[in-house]
Formats: structure tokens, sequence, C-alpha cells
């Protein structure tokens, strides 16, 4: 029987100073499970008192091998497994792997089909910022904020289970298009949503955007420039903070975001005050977006019509001998994509999630390769935390948002 | 190809003796393994490629020559465009030189892509593993490495499972 090897100080000396070796500086642990690292986190803090002198995060914790799983799985198999990575933004995990899939094989969804993409994938944005809201200011001391975004954050999670039976994992966007039409219902349920949600988005600025507690532990906390951004290939909100108006609903469109109104927010500061502005910004013009889908929502199909790759409609195996054979040969066998290798990416509430798909010409996918905000986040959390007192951590933690099951995979 | 990315790709082409192939509208450069670090230098600086997106690997096991595939993805964010540069690898435990001085996102990708491929970063700052435990053997995501169907080894069985392992090839 092996011993179970940890890591020594020794192993991890050129992220330590010497202080750590003689006893100057306290090397402590973070986790992996502290409440407030927001997931298996663990952390090596290294602390000249209170203030941290070194960093070195330790992720893995939710490494559950999905990618590995993915290449013994058919096409569409796999796709269950992807709302598992970021299970905050779960419907955009879905929509990347659908783009890749589609840029694969040269499918075009339907235009409802885009339509109904974003306005999901947009309830997706504001129900994760909801989220990071709630529990990056409860990390903070402003505990009621919490019960206020969770009770918004619900009716989010009341459209998903309307469209698709499930409250986050949803597996609703499909290659080639969506699971399903959206019940009748669901018109009146984003229109409520977006009505009540300016409002409450007031009442929660009132909590926080001018409470002298909440400026003093954000403002000038954890800063981060755009040139440390790009060199880290930090993405999202954080580099918007710093900046630069980057977003790939902008720079590079999918799903035509192009037909929307919409603008980028920024900041200059890079803390995590500028932080919670741009997210708090980003919602009201995720809801402008959900808006002006709605308002030009058109009707037809959702799915493309190729049946070789997309499974023809239920009601169709009843009545056509072709669409037996091809929902039958789709679901043993699966679809098989030309060989070749793709990259797509979309705008994550944390940043750029990108998918990386190579097929060899048969129905499983040979590598898929996840690129993940959360990952350069936690790698750039060193440079960010370095001088700041034990405390703040939990506050620059929680401004970048991180999900754990993001960046393990 | 558009007019962003051609002179970029133009450059690699002549200066690393790069093969260039296109697929979906993505154009991947395919170049020699001596020549990453040179090739980055040149796209960061000249061709404002000041992100580097992806660093992954694909296993193309049983064949050896090449096995691997490192695939860097890099991105533009003044063009907003993206460029793919692949560099083929032989043998079962090939190593390359590190993009961290070019990219210093590259630590963390590398670092992952040594603990599921098992490919070796020479010059690497901090080369650990990432996502599986310090004292895990093997590296998960190359083709011959199992996909589950083993025996689970227990502390009570341990020694007995060990013994009956396949050493040496993973």
């Amino acid at each position: 029987m092996r011993e179970i090897q940890e890591f020594t100080l020794e192993e991890l000396k050129h992220h330590l100073s010497e202080k750590a070796f003689s006893g100057q500086t306290v090397v402590l642990n973070m986790g992996p499970q502290h409440p407030s690292t927001h997931g298996v986190l663990r952390l090596i803090l290294e602390l000249d008192g209170e203030i941290i002198v070194n960093c070195i995060p330790d992720v893995g914790y939710l490494h559950t091998g999905i990618e590995k799983t993915m290449e013994s799985k058919t096409y569409q198999k796999a796709e269950v497994l992807v709302d598992r990575m970021d299970y905050m933004y779960a419907m955009g995990n879905t929509l990347v792997y659908s783009l890749a899939v589609e840029k694969l094989i040269g499918l075009q969804p339907p235009p409802r089909a885009e339509a109904i993409r974003v306005i999901l994938t947009e309830l997706s944005r504001i129900q994760s910022h909801l989220l990071w809201l709630g529990t990056s200011a409860l990390d903070l001391a402003a505990q009621s904020t919490f019960l206020y975004t969770m009770r918004e954050r619900e009716l989010i999670l009341d459209i998903f289970e309307l469209v698709s039976g499930a409250r986050m994992m949803t597996t609703f966007i499909r290659p080639g298009g969506l699971w399903r039409d959206v019940p009748v219902q669901f018109e009146k349920m984003v229109r409520d949503f977006t009505k009540v949600m300016p409002k409450r988005m007031a009442e929660y600025e009132s909590m926080l955007t001018r409470n002298p507690l909440f400026l003093d532990r954000t403002k000038g906390i954890g800063k981060i420039d755009t040139r440390t951004c790009l060199a880290y290939d930090v993405t999202g909100p954080t580099l918007r903070a710093s900046g630069l108006a980057h977003d790939v609903r902008k720079s590079n469109p999918y799903s035509g975001y192009d037909l929307y109104d919409f603008d980028i927010p920024t900041q200059s500061e890079g803390d995590v005050y500028a932080r919670y502005l741009v997210r708090m910004e980003e919602m009201r013009q995720s809801v402008r977006i959900i808006e002006q889908a709605m308002d030009k929502l058109p009707y037809g199909p959702v799915r493309d019509p190729n049946y070789k790759y997309v499974p023809p409609p239920r009601s169709e195996i009843g009545v056509s001998m072709e669409a037996l054979i091809h929902h039958f040969k789709l679901w043993t066998e699966g679809f098989i994509p030309p060989k070749g290798a793709v990259y797509t990416a979309v705008e994550s509430p944390r940043g750029e999630m990108g998918v990386f798909m190579e097929s060899n010409g048969t129905p499983k996918p040979y590598r898929v390769h996840y690129r993940t905000p959360s990952g350069p986040l936690l790698h750039a959390l060193p440079v960010i935390a370095k001088g700041h007192f034990v405390a703040d951590m939990i506050g620059i933690i929680g401004s970048i948002d991180i999900v754990l099951g993001d960046c393990d995979r | 190809m558009n007019e962003i990315l051609s002179p970029a790709v133009e450059r690699i082409q002549q200066q690393f003796k790069a093969q260039t192939s296109e697929f979906r509208g993505e154009v991947t450069l395919l170049i020699s393994a001596d020549a990453n670090v040179e090739a980055a230098t040149v796209l960061r600086d000249e061709f404002a490629f000041d992100m580097l997106s992806v660093v992954t690997a694909v296993d193309y096991c049983p064949q050896t020559n090449p096995r691997f595939h490192l695939v860097y993805i890099f991105y533009s964010t003044a063009n907003h465009a993206y460029l793919n540069v692949r560099v083929p690898l032989d043998g079962d435990a090939p190593t390359i030189r590190t993009l961290e001085t070019v990219y210093p996102s590259a630590n963390w990708r590398e670092r992952e892509v040594w603990d599921l491929f098992g490919i070796r970063f020479e010059g690497h700052s901090d080369l650990r593993r990432l996502l599986m435990p310090p004292d895990w053997e093997g590296h998960p995501l190359r083709k011959d490495y199992p996909l589950g169907y083993e025996e689970v080894q227990f502390t009570f069985n341990f020694d007995e499972i060990d013994i009956r392992k396949p050493k040496g090839v993973l």
C-alpha cells in the first residue's frame, strides 16, 4: 500500500519566499472546504501577519474526466456531460458544443431556434450573475442581498424548468437547433421577468452601490490591469472592468447576436468594485437583448431539417418510414461528421468559453477540449491577491466569479 | 483566408516552413517542434496576437510518427482573429520548449497538457500536475489509457492489483 503523497514545502519553494522556511512567515492552507472559496478550491497562502505574501491555488478537486468520457460517447450522448462543467451556465455549455458540431457538419439552425438560444443563454447569464451577486455580497457580510437575488433567480429557473423539464442541467440546446419548441407560457413568463427585473436591479443597487461598508471592502481592492489580463488570458467581466471592451458576442458574433443592439459595459479601475459595476450593467444589457429577441421572435421550425444529423420530430416517426430509419440510425449508431478540427467560442458570464473539437470520421468525437474562463482567472489570482489582507481574499475570489466545475472539468 | 490573417500566415510559412490548411474557414499552420517559441514571438510582437487562447493536444496512438499534435490557438483582440498552430510530436515521451516566457498564460495550460498527455515542457518553471493528484500514475487523456472496466484498488487489495497492472507504457 502506497502512502498518500502531499505537497511538501520543498516542492513549492519556487512559489514561496525564503522567510517561509525560516519561520518568519506562516504558510496557511485555505480550503478545499472553505465556504467562501465558492466550490472546492484550495489556496496555499504565505502570510506575513495578515498580509498575503504569496498565494498558490491548487485546483483539480472537481476533476471528473469529462473530456476523456466524451471520447467514448456518440456526439448526442456526449452533449449531456457538458452541462455538468460550468453548472452555472449550462445553457451556454450546450450552446458552444452545438455550435462546434454545427460548424463541423455545416448545419444551420433555423432563425427561431437561434433567437430562443439567445434568450435562454442571456437568462442563464443573468441567473449566474444573480448567484454571484448574492454570494459575493454574502461573503462581504451583506446578508440580505442573497435573499433578494435568489428570489429573481428562481423566476429564471422556473422558465428553464418549463422549457426543458430541468432547472439546471437542461441539455435543451442540441446540434442543429433545440430539443423542442418552447411551450406557449414561455412568452408570458419571460415578459414578466423582463418587466420586473429593472425594478429589482434598483433594489440591489440601493443595498450595495453606495453602501459605505461595501465600498470600503471593494474599492481599490484586487486590482488587475489590461496588460496582465491579456498575458494571463483573463477574459469576461474581469477584463472589461480593467478597461478593454472585449466580448465574444461583439467580436465574433454567434447565434445572431449581431442583430441585437446592446452595449459592452467597461470600467477602468480593474478592482473589485469595477467588476461589480460591470456585472450589474451586464445584467441590464442582457434584459435589453432578451426584450429585443422576444419582440422579433420569428415563427417556424426549431431544428435543421437535415435528418442525417438531426433527429426527425416524433410525430413523423409514426407515418414516415424514412423518419423511422433516421431515428433508429441516429440513436444507435450516431451521426458521422467529416474529418477535421474546429474551434468555436461563446461569451460565458465568466469570459470566453470555447470548444476545440476534432473528428476523425467516426460517430464519436476524437477529441473535445473546453477552453474555460475560470482556469485563467485562478491562474491570475496570485497576481491579483498579493499584498492584500486575508479578509480581502474573500472579496477577490467572489469578484472574479469562478466556478470550479468549469476550471477542473 | 481573410486579409487579416494572410500576412501572418505568409510570414510564418516562409520563416518556419509551415504547412497551411483550411477547414470551415479556420486556418491551421503546421510547424516543427523546434520553432514553437520563435513563431509565437513573431505572432505576438508583429501581428498583435496578444492572447494564447488554447493549449491542448491530440493523441493519435497507435500512430507514433507523429503520435501527438500539440494545438495552440492564438487570438488577437485588435483584429478579432483566431489562428490555429499545430506542432507534431513523435514518440511516447515527447518534449517541447515552453511558451511560458512569451505568454504567461501557457504556464497552467502546459501543466494541464503535461498532466493529461505526458508531454514535457522544457524550461517550464513549475511543471507539476494540475488536475490529477500529485501521486497519480499515467496520463489519462492518452488513447492507450484505459477508460474504466478496471478492478478498483482499495486499501485491502492494493498490492494484489498493482502487480497485475501493465507497467511502462502509460
